[in-house]
């Protein structure tokens, strides 16, 4: 028989100062949204590993 | 150098390194006055800024492994580490965007909570299971690093080391609670930092004048401590392009995602873009600051192509060898690494002349001459480690930053980096604690064993679950002495455990229809299915992230077949 499902995972309640709505916005200028947040993160990690690639290119 | 490698520390060192440990005791003590309920003794007053998440997780994440061993690692094998690091923008993007937002929308204090409400009991138990085992026994590693810090100090034995230096982070702990941990965590980090950028600082001034940046470049190429990305296909290299992108990612994905010391971090975010912001502050800061971290090593390593090091840098280990009658035969070791030291550097000051001068052939004979020399160097270094350690199990390359730090860095700093590692190493393994209590207390005791009882009752359990993961740390710690590099030992545990968790979470995320006895079958099989890979194949550990994963959810995938076509075939129970 299998276990009940599970109705009492920590009884959990609000976290005190927890204001998810409006969280669609980043406030950051530039970018607005988190997709472009996202981008620009996967942005950066492709530059450093060009940057990686190339220093051991250049110093075999 | 400070003669005859006596390493050590003065009154005022010893004034700073007390101040700081007491002070931040104290101040947790304070920070935490008057909590004495469960819930903010586990997941903290939830206000915290995306800079203090950022922060908070980057210093969990770092610890004083990171601070001892990378440096190490940097010096032994160059650049090449990085790479697994490669996988952590992708894996906190994906967790900034599926898990975070589940997390807070239900409210969990432990992240296993949210298999129970998925799947059912059983698959939270396991989730929570096998966070315990693996993070028991990573936290044990925790304890390592500081305890090698103290060994070479005060030249203790490192098992007294462990012991003491563990028993004095559970009573930390258990006294201050890991909200004030937390909350000074983002101190301390900073004070590392100031206190790496010094060590870095420190080590430029001492490389030989006239050293320019294309010479130091030149020649940490030409010894392959710059080799940053392999892109070689073969499985059995451990750190590859393909093994940090693909393997690397899985790895991440199972610690920033379902590892309860991480996810009590970012959940803590004042609101859903704090956590998000933080979380992205980790991604694009990450690989900057490792390869920072990395490079200090390469420095170190330039460093001591010209300043004689010690053939053995453990010295503590090193005279206990002396001690037991080997004097004799480690002498004469010695006598062949400076013989050998002192022809590498002449080697090394012919390469450069060439290069200053243009002459080409000159150049490449000096370079092949080097490639020789070092050669010999290393093959006195390996007699040695197998005089002090005929089992070649430990790892010398822990001690190389913290020798040069005591050895070279002025009295007063040197007392506030020990101090600012040690507490680093502290708060990391409090918070780990702190993870491994809330996980047994909420998950297991207050879930399975005693369902209705009051919030004090709940608190001091935490605290006495605190004390017991404490001791179990301490054992595995005596134990991990002769594992691997430190930090590669902690990623190695992790790889073994993780995937099974993440394969859980996938599940439970990506494919709906899959039901809770599926998973947890499936997830019990991959675990022995990734156990026994591990001692069967010779393949980099990364790769059983992907594999782990990727075996959960096809498992679990076929069990759901399987345990709905035998709902089909079986007749419903008649009524009576």
């Amino acid at each position: 028989m299998n276990p009940p499902a599970d109705k009492t995972a920590g009884s959990p309640g609000k976290m005190p100062g927890s204001t998810d709505s409006g969280d669609c916005e980043t406030g950051l200028p530039l970018l607005r949204s988190w997709h472009r947040v996202y981008l620009f993160v996967f942005g950066c990690f492709v530059l450093w590993v060009v940057l990686l690639a190339m220093l051991t290119m250049f110093f075999p | 150098m400070r003669g005859a490698w006596k390493l050590f520390m003065n009154a005022l060192d010893y004034v700073v390194l007390l101040g700081t440990i007491l002070g931040i005791a104290l101040f947790g003590m304070w920070r935490t006055r008057g909590r004495h309920n469960l819930d903010s003794y586990l997941r903290g007053s939830g206000e915290s800024r995306w800079f203090v998440v950022g922060l908070s997780v980057m210093a969990t994440q770092a610890s004083a492994v990171t601070f001892l061993s990378t440096p190490g690692q940097g010096f032994a094998s160059g650049l090449g580490f990085i790479q697994i690091y490669f996988g952590m923008p992708i894996a906190l993007i994906i967790i900034a965007a599926v898990f975070l937002p589940i997390y807070r929308r239900l409210h969990v204090i432990t992240a296993y909570e949210y298999l129970g409400r998925r799947f059912d009991a059983k698959a939270r138990l396991l989730g929570a299971g096998i966070f315990l085992l693996q993070r028991g026994l990573g936290a044990g590693i925790t304890i390592y690093a500081p305890a090698i810090v103290l060994s070479t100090v005060f030249g203790w034995r490192l098992d007294a080391t462990i012991i003491c230096s563990g028993l004095v982070v559970i009573a930390y702990t258990v006294s201050g609670g890991s909200d004030a941990v937390n909350e000074t965590q983002k101190y301390q980090i900073g004070v590392i930092f100031a206190g790496m950028v010094a060590a870095c600082v420190v080590l430029l001034h001492k490389l030989p004048a006239g050293l320019h940046l294309a010479d130091a470049l030149t020649l940490a190429g030409g010894m392959h401590k710059l080799q940053a990305v392999n892109f070689s296909t073969n499985p059995r290299e451990r750190y590859t392009l393909w093994s940090g992108v693909l393997g690397a990612t899985f790895l991440m994905l199972a610690y920033f995602g379902t590892d309860q010391s991480q996810v009590q971090r970012y959940i803590s975010g004042a609101s859903l873009r704090e956590s998000r912001l933080g979380l992205m502050f980790n991604a694009v800061c990450k690989i900057p600051m490792q390869f920072f971290i990395l490079s200090l090593g390469v420095l170190l390593f330039l460093f001591y192509q010209f300043e004689k090091p010690p053939v053995y840098f453990n010295q503590v280990e090193w005279k206990h060898q002396e001690e037991r009658g080997d004097a004799g035969r480690m002498q004469a070791i010695e006598a062949d690494f400076d013989t050998a030291h002192d022809r590498e550097r002449l080697q090394l000051e012919a390469w450069l002349n060439a290069r200053r001068t243009g002459d080409s052939v000159a150049e490449t004979a000096a370079r092949a001459s080097v490639s020789t020399a070092h050669e010999q160097v290393e093959a006195i270094r390996a007699q040695a480690e197998l005089a002090v350690d005929p089992t070649g199990k430990k790892k010398d390359t822990d001690y190389v930053f913290i020798t040069f730090i005591l050895g070279y860095l002025p009295h007063g700093i040197i007392g506030l980096l020990v101090a600012t590692f040690f507490a680093a190493a502290l708060s990391a393994k409090a918070a780990e604690l702190n993870a491994l209590g809330s996980a047994t207390t909420v998950d297991f005791y207050r879930h399975v064993i005693k369902r209705q009882a009051s919030d004090a009752h709940y608190l001091a359990a935490s605290k006495w679950f605190t004390v017991f993961w404490g001791l179990v740390s301490i054992s595995f710690a005596l134990s991990a002495t002769l594992a691997e590099n430190l930090i590669q030992a902690v990623n190695i545990v992790g790889s073994i455990f993780y995937p099974v968790m993440l394969g859980l979470f996938m599940v439970g995320f990506f494919l709906r229809h899959i039901g809770g006895t599926a998973v947890f079958w499936g997830a019990l099989a991959t675990q022995v299915l990734v156990i026994a890979l591990y001692f069967r194949l010779n393949i980099s550990y990364l790769w059983y992230n992907l594999i782990g994963c990727a075996a959960c959810v096809l498992f679990s995938s076929i069990l759901q077949v399987v345990l709905g076509l035998a709902d089909r075939i079986t007749p419903p129970p008649s009524k009576s």
